[in-house]
């Protein structure tokens, strides 16, 4: 199968996926469990990696910043710029496309040849509907708290580091993240999160829901998965920065 | 009942199934056998709606099944209950969520109302307290007990099972193949089992249709099978010496 038809396939997907839930109830359910799987189980590894990363970019900046005419508050507006525009939606999704992705593609792959996808279907359930449309608005609305966390702790750690290694001053610091702050550039962030959740829920969603085969088809159909999520992301990110901020 | 009307089904250009037509009656254990390639998986699928034939019918108690809209598709499926080779049982969710998963998909029952029907389903399969546990602390045998009452806790008017018997041993491929029978007579369902398990043709094949090359090769009882002179079906049925034996002394019992 070519490139032009699994994105035709996947768009087809898409259509069965936006259905209108077939029960209120068991669809609520479903939701409240993804949020726990894909949304609360990453909270963890996004605050730790958010925390060091700011760290690192602060503690960069300042050893690169050795000109005494460049003041030091640029320390801290630099990793604020840093992980709002960049770190906290980009590469948080792309940490996020290997560990939520990897989980769906094997959850749904392992459904599909164990034959509980064909038992949905056999018991007339929308399966896409049923086990993709929790995910996709799990993910929509639940990774943009993730990134507003993200952002937040990495212009923490920033303030950390310059604090244990003497770097820089707090003050200095603080008055960077305070000066020329743009609220836009938040909106730009959460619309990347919005966009890359997406595609973090529904490209996995996609080589799980049609995978053949036993056990090591399933591993394949996640590494796939994984590296065509990263890949997408990075492509929109280039698109989507052009668009909003271009 | 349930009657198939010449259906053809190709993969590319492999045509596994060649024109088949079958009558499976209510109250009564059909069953599909054959060998490996012969087209038996694809013949089920295609009766549960999972593969569309290009050609031929399937009616459902005077339900076409290819002239049904969405909704009528989906009211024909509550109608049905399927028993997968494996279980298919949703590995996330305990033995009573399992059951209970068709009632609250389909009905608007209230918690109390769908333990109940659980519980009596459950204890129809003769499975007691195992309520909470998960599939994967199930032997296969309790598997196929919980993916059988599952297919029944709607009241199906069909039921189909996929070598219900694989993985067991011969004790529990019984104790679930009489289970079946029971269970079709007394809820008056119509059943088709896909099988090769050739205790199973013995013991409660009631109607049996041989598939070979994806063609009809023959069809009868188990009662029939022991005298038939079919070269393709006495060549399956009786491959093992133990079988051969046991066809050689019914039929000189017959004979004497």
């Amino acid at each position: 199968m070519n490139y032009i038809e699994h994105v035709g396939k996947y768009f087809l997907m898409l259509k069965q996926v936006f259905r209108r839930p077939q029960k209120r109830n068991v669809f609520k359910d479903a939701l409240f469990r993804e949020i726990e799987d894909l949304g609360l189980k990453s909270l963890g590894i996004v605050a730790f990696i958010a925390f060091f990363v700011g760290g690192v970019v602060a503690i960069q900046t300042a050893l690169n910043v050795d000109n005494p005419l460049i003041p030091k508050y640029l320390i801290g507006f630099a990793t604020k710029r840093s992980m709002i525009l960049e770190f906290a939606p980009t590469f948080a999704s792309i940490i996020l496309a290997g560990k939520v992705g990897s989980f769906i593609t094997s959850s749904i792959g392992t459904m599909r040849v164990t034959e509980q996808i064909d038992a949905l279907e056999v018991m007339g359930i929308n399966s896409l509907n049923y086990l993709v449309l929790p995910k996709v608005l799990a993910a929509v609305f639940f990774y943009p708290l993730l990134v507003f966390l993200a952002m937040f702790l990495g212009i923490f750690g920033g303030w950390v580091a310059g604090v244990l290694t003497g770097l820089f001053h707090s003050v200095d610091y603080i008055a960077g993240i305070q000066m020329d702050f743009d609220p836009f550039l938040v909106q730009y962030a959460l619309i990347k999160s919005v966009v890359f959740a997406f595609v973090i829920a529904t490209i996995p969603s996609y080589h799980g829901y049609y995978v053949k085969g036993g056990a090591l088809e399933v591993g394949r159909a996640s590494t796939q998965a994984v590296v065509w999520t990263s890949v997408v992301i990075i492509l929109l990110n280039y698109f989507l920065t052009q668009m909003l901020l271009g | 009942m349930i009657e198939v009307k010449n259906i053809e089904k190709s993969f590319g250009d492999t045509k596994v199934l060649k024109g088949i037509d079958a009558v499976f009656e209510r109250g009564k254990t059909s069953l599909i056998i054959g060998q490996s390639g012969s087209g038996k998986t694809v013949f089920l699928k295609s009766l549960l709606g999972l593969h569309t034939p290009e050609l031929g019918t399937i009616v459902f108690d005077g339900r076409v099944s290819r002239d049904l809209g969405e909704n009528d598709k989906r009211q024909l499926r509550q109608d049905i209950g399927m028993v997968f080779q494996g279980s298919a049982l949703f590995d996330s969710l305990t033995v009573e969520e399992n059951v209970m998963f068709p009632i609250k998909m389909f009905t608007n029952q209230t918690i109390p109302e769908m333990l109940d029907r659980v519980n009596i389903v459950l204890k129809r399969v003769n499975l007691d307290n195992a309520n909470k546990k998960f599939p994967a602390e199930l032997s296969g045998g309790m598997q196929k007990r919980v993916a059988i009452a599952r297919a029944i806790v709607m009241n199906p008017k069909y039921l189909f099972c996929d070598e219900p018997n694989s993985g067991l041993d011969p004790k529990t491929a019984i104790v679930i193949d009489n289970l079946i029978q029971e269970i079709t007579d007394e809820y008056q369902i119509t059943t088709v089992i896909n099988t090769h398990d050739m205790n199973s043709v013995m013991e409660i094949g009631e109607k049996i249709i041989f598939l070979k090359d994806g063609v009809k090769a023959w069809e009868g009882s188990s009662k029939e099978i022991f005298k038939t002179d079919n070269e393709s079906v006495v060549d399956f049925v009786y491959s093992s010496n133990l079988f051969k034996k046991v066809r050689q002394a019914y039929l000189d019992e017959s004979n004497s």
